[in-house]
């Protein structure tokens, strides 16, 4: 109400400023919290003039005299999480943002291309408003540039996400052409491989790779021409309807005072400086990042970054969890499964939301005629604390059993007015909401008539409905308090160490005789972390820790039970003991690839790259004394059969390039690859050793290159994709970056812990962006490189997540399974084995009974999704508070008028 | 609960009590919020109940299964009034399709006791898996299906009438041919089948079908 009335209309922030807002609004659709508020173009904060909303808001909730207060809060931590900003185009004239109506921005067209954006979803261009049918996106536009007003570094993000809209955009219209001209393409992130192959295989989409200016501007069409080159045509100019500028990220506006307010240092980009050993700390103690603070980092990074640098806060006040928290008591529940149905109905106006469509007054009459329905009355807003009291004490006095609330969409609300049930003494199954707002008002909003037929027909079904529901029980389960954890590489460790540190018991099982992983191969890394050094602190905070159990060279054969009760059987030395533990963390790292290219394996010159770094850092001369090494990028990966790039050989490259160099600057390096993707500030480490020397030469995966033994040393033969010539080059040491890939144990592991492997096989998590650290299975988590290949940081960063999502569950003495799962007639089921295969959780099984086989479901892990329903034939299985026939009252009421 | 959840049953029984069309909407497909998938299943049971639609006599397109995300309402509303426009245009549910109200409902009861059946008949011949929509919408389209189809549910379907059919009365292939909007040969097929089974009888005396 207040937003329609509001009269400033100004340009709407949120959709770039490409449309216009009202003064008080919502600040997007999905905001949470999801509520007006108003901003400093107010008329009324501006001169204290107009005041309409306060007049119109029925709630009352507008307050003109609040005023700035400041609030002291003491705490024991501190998380900065203040994300970057949009690099701003308008500091490189050369772009014409600003200038040239359509070249916009990738954050532009984000708020284009989206449906909630200034053209409600429709693709236009600013000058026209008319659909673009050629678009061009400029990569790395304020990235990967040394120079004034751009950022030196790669920001990581945007090859990704200029390759999702690119297949948007053809979603949208599938004639649009879409050309992008790159630099390298970065797609280094899990699936992101895929991903790119699938953007480039669509129709009338080119990549292009060459650097890209804007020339003009067409003064009548508007169009925009792109000058770029190929190594085919030489220099081309070519027209486009729009130019998309793929910006960068930069560091957070006004990052200078919010470092000396919280007393930490910036490093030398701006963003937070980075403590290598643990990427979510600053050089403040107690103080904590997570996100785009730490520098450019996707949306996987920074949820997981988010669960570490929350699990380091609950290790330093771990003294205090639970002390702020109060415990809730309910009156006793009344059995009124006996009773005749009294079903009472609370019809709510939602302020205007739902009142001002639906005519409220007449629902209520109507729904009062409707059969066991003996309360019906309206309430301004039913989630007010005095509303929501009103009707606990109506339940009691009118001794209703069943309650429907008309009102919103149950997402938000539902828990609230089942307590509401809860503290009258009711299962709070037996409420029912109907939802009038989303489902009605705020979609028929110009039907005012029909809207009020269509308020009384969901509150008609809902009333059907309510004469079906049961009283169902949810229960609490305990959980055992410890933690088993698989792999003693850097993940696992990590992660025992954290869980540990917040008093729970922690075994640590390893296969190999040793802890350490992949990490007791590697020396150093770029962002100068003495890994070795770091190696044995770790180890010697497990051994030492008295909370940790290690168990080597250890077999897992068997694992029963479900979240917070799980028994694993665990061989080591030919002994077996049985853990019980409540949640498991999967840390089995990943294996170098075992190349059968490049004379590997024939030719003791042919090393991959981890064997080159081990062999500098024992000083071996045969290494150091090689005059001329050649590296070979993407072996074993990026091509059919592992179609993923695993993500840290660039950066082992130049790292192992420059350490060459710094042993000896005469030594020539080569390194052979196809996309560098030392993506964030790794480009740094790529520039200087381009500025070392290091000879850096590019090859198409058509024409790999090709080595051979000559005589005294090794040749190899390239074909230079720009000369387009073959190049030969006489080495004394080939490098070969070996591909990242899965653990051989994964399909057994995977299997005895019922959770799922990427195409890759890789272990694949709950959400590939949003739940990063966790299984689709309950109680088990993942970390470090068995989730995906990973630099030292991001693992140790990964791992910390997971014992931060670990310790979550675990600091609960019980895990609450949902009242709503599934129940077998036994008399119905025929043991058909169709429900068992439907449910991807595990939880129907066949079991014997004393009249034959049957299917039985374990509570705990039904999810409720009610697959096995729609598949059992007898109608043997149910689903709890969704049955068939609360189905069928549902679709017999709502068409009970139509004939 | 998932998409997946929704019954044939639920569709046949809102078409049984007059609906003229069924919208059913799931997340999109590939976006599980479970680990199940189950938006397939209800594309699955989308292209059987089409299927008895047709075979039915009523036009399939009043039955009508989209994917869309939480994050999608425009594409919500303009499939939903798409979808109306659609029902609109093929006008009220048997009529537009010139059976009448009594066959109507005599075709949808016995379209509503296959349902444990059919369920069967998923699990032993209909059992495909594909991961996009465009394989089902191949494979539920294919000569290879609509064979599979008639042989199982077609015959099953007619039988069933048929034995409905004559629980009042003996009837000739003739009647039963107009009762059911069937051709005499197909009815004369489906009575040697429910003969077969021991269903129905000729009765000599009579020169009429009649229950066994």
């Amino acid at each position: 109400m207040c937003v329609e009335y509001c009269p400033v209309l100004y340009p709407d922030a949120f959709n770039q400023e490409i449309s216009q807002n009202k003064a008080v609004h919502v600040y997007f659709s999905q905001a949470v919290p999801l509520i007006t508020y108003i901003d400093e173009s107010c008329l009324y904060l501006k001169d204290k003039k107009c005041g309409i909303c306060e007049t119109v808001c029925q709630a009352g909730a507008i307050d003109f005299t609040q005023t700035e207060e400041k609030v002291e809060v003491k705490v024991g931590a501190i998380v900065l999480t203040p994300g970057f900003e949009p690099f701003d185009p308008k500091a490189l004239a050369e772009y014409r943002y600003g200038e040239f109506a359509n070249v916009i921005t990738s954050m532009d067209y984000e708020r284009v291309m989206c449906a909630t954006g200034p053209y409600q979803g429709e693709i236009l261009r600013g000058s026209d408003l008319k659909h673009p049918r050629r678009i061009a996106w400029l990569q790395c536009v304020g990235s990967r540039q040394v120079r004034e007003g751009a950022n030196s570094y790669c920001s990581a993000v945007c090859c990704t996400y200029t390759q999702k809209q690119v297949i948007l955009t053809k979603e949208h219209d599938a004639d649009v052409a879409c050309t992008v001209f790159h630099n390298d393409i970065r797609a280094y992130g899990k699936d992101f491989e895929r991903y790119y192959g699938r953007a480039e295989g669509l129709d009338d989409v080119r990549f292009i790779r060459s650097y890209a200016s804007i020339v003009r501007e067409d003064p009548e069409t508007k169009n925009v021409t792109v000058r770029y080159s190929t190594p085919d045509d030489g220099v081309k100019e070519e027209e486009f309807d729009l130019v998309v500028l793929s910006v960068g990220l930069n560091p957070p506006d006004e990052v200078q005072g919010l470092a000396a307010k919280f007393g930490i240092e910036l490093g030398e980009h701006g963003f937070s400086k980075a403590v290598p050993s643990n990427p979510v700390a600053t050089t403040r103690p107690g103080v904590f990042v997570s996100g785009a603070f730490q520098g450019p980092t996707d949306i996987p990074d920074s949820v997981y970054s988010a669960s570490a640098a929350g699990a380091q806060c609950g290790e330093l006040l771990d003294h205090r969890r639970g002390k702020l928290a109060t415990e809730r008591r309910y009156p006793l529940e009344k059995d009124v499964t006996a009773d005749p149905l009294r079903i009472g109905v609370f019809v709510c106006h939602c302020g205007a939301n739902i009142g001002r469509i639906v005519g409220v007054p007449s629902v209520v009459e109507y729904v009062r005629t409707l059969p066991n329905v003996v309360f019906a009355d309206e309430q301004l807003f039913s989630c007010a604390t005095n509303s929501a009291k009103d009707i606990t004490e109506v339940v009691k006095r009118e001794n209703l059993n069943r309650v429907i609330v008309a009102a919103c969409s149950p997402r938000t609300l539902e828990p609230l007015f089942r307590d509401t049930l809860r503290e009258a003494g009711l299962n709070q199954y037996y409420l029912e909401m109907a939802n009038i707002r989303e489902h009605c008002s705020w979609v028929h909003a110009k039907e005012k008539d029909a809207a009020t037929q269509k308020a009384k027909d969901i509150i008609r079904m809902a009333v059907a409905r309510a004469a079906h529901l049961e009283p169902l029980q949810e229960f609490d389960l305990p959980v055992d308090k410890a933690a088993l954890v698989v792999g003693g590489g850097v993940a696992g460790m990590t992660t025992a160490v954290r869980i540990a540190e917040q008093g729970h018991e922690v075994y640590l099982v390893e296969k190999e005789r040793d802890l350490g992983g992949m990490a007791r191969r590697l020396h150093t890394t770029l962002e100068g972390l003495d890994v070795q050094a770091f190696l044995k602190d770790l180890m010697r905070r497990v051994y030492q820790h008295p909370l940790v159990h290690v168990i080597t060279g250890a077999t897992i054969t068997g694992v029963y039970g479900y979240v917070g009760n799980f028994r694993t059987r665990v061989e080591s030395r030919g002994r077996v003991r049985e853990i019980k533990h409540g949640i498991a963390v999967i840390a089995t790292g990943a294996e170098e690839y075992r190349p059968t290219e490049y004379l590997y394996g024939e030719d003791e010159r042919v090393m991959t790259h981890l064997e080159v770094e081990q062999a500098v850092a024992r000083g071996d001369d045969r290494v150091l004394g090689a005059r001329s090494v050649v590296m070979i990028q993407c072996v074993g990966c990026r091509q059919e059969d592992r179609n993923y790039c695993s993500r840290v050989c660039c950066s082992q490259a130049v790292k192992n390039a420059l350490r060459l160099k710094e042993n000896d600057p005469d030594t020539d390096v080569y390194i052979l690859f196809r996309d560098m993707r030392t993506y964030g500030f790794r480009e740094d480490a790529y520039r200087e050793a381009a500025g070392k020397d290091v000879k850096f030469i590019r090859y198409e995966p058509e024409a790999r290159p090709a080595v051979e033994a000559a005589g005294g040393s090794l040749r190899v033969v390239v074909r230079d994709p720009i000369l387009g010539q073959d190049l030969a080059i006489d080495a004394d040491l080939v490098s070969l970056a070996a591909a990242v890939v899965p653990g051989g144990d994964n399909q057994r592991v995977s299997q005895l812990f019922q959770v799922g492997l990427g195409p890759d096989g890789f272990f694949k998590e709950a959400h590939v962006k949003l739940r990063p650290v966790e299984f689709g299975t309950d109680g088990v988590f993942l970390c470090g490189a068995a989730q995906y290949p990973k630099h030292l940081p991001e693992t140790i960063s990964h791992a910390n997540g997971a014992a931060g999502r670990a310790v979550a569950l675990l600091s609960n003495d019980t895990v609450v399974a949902s009242g709503s799962v599934c129940e077998v007639d036994e008399d119905k089921c025929v043991a058909c084995g169709e429900c068992v295969s439907a449910c991807s959780y595990g939880a129907v099984e066949l079991r014997e009974t004393g009249t034959g086989r049957r299917a039985g479901v374990n509570p705990v892990l039904c999810k409720g999704d009610g697959l096995c329903n729609a598949v059992c034939p007898t109608g043997a299985i149910s689903l709890k508070h969704f049955t068939d026939e609360e189905f069928i009252s549902q679709i017999d009421a709502v068409l009970a008028e139509v004939g | 609960m998932c998409t997946g959840r929704v019954d044939l049953a639920f569709v046949l029984r809102a078409f049984s009590r007059g609906a003229d069309g069924v919208f059913i909407g799931g997340c999109r497909l590939n976006e599980c919020n479970y680990t199940t998938h189950g938006n397939y299943y209800a594309l699955r049971m989308t292209h059987i109940c089409k299927k008895m639609l047709g075979l039915m006599g009523l036009d399939p397109e009043r039955l009508r299964t989209e994917f869309i995300s939480s994050g999608e309402g425009n594409r919500f509303a303009e499939l939903m009034n798409e979808f109306s426009t659609t029902v609109r245009g093929i006008g009220p549910l048997g009529e537009a399709e010139g059976i009448d109200e009594d066959l109507l409902r005599f075709r949808l009861d016995a379209a509503a006791k296959l349902v444990p059946y059919i369920k069967l008949l998923e699990r032993e011949r209909f059992r495909v898996q594909f991961d996009s929509r465009d394989a089902y919408d191949r494979y539920f389209g294919s000569e290879e299906f609509d064979r599979l189809f008639a042989e199982t549910v077609g015959s099953r379907m007619a039988m069933s009438q048929i034995v409905s059919l004559l629980r009042d009365k003996p009837l000739g292939v003739g009647q039963i041919a107009g009762a059911l909007g069937l051709t005499p040969s197909e009815v004369s097929q489906h009575l040697g089948n429910s003969s077969r089974h021991g269903l129905v009888r000729y009765d000599e005396g009579q020169k009429r079908y009649a229950l066994a």
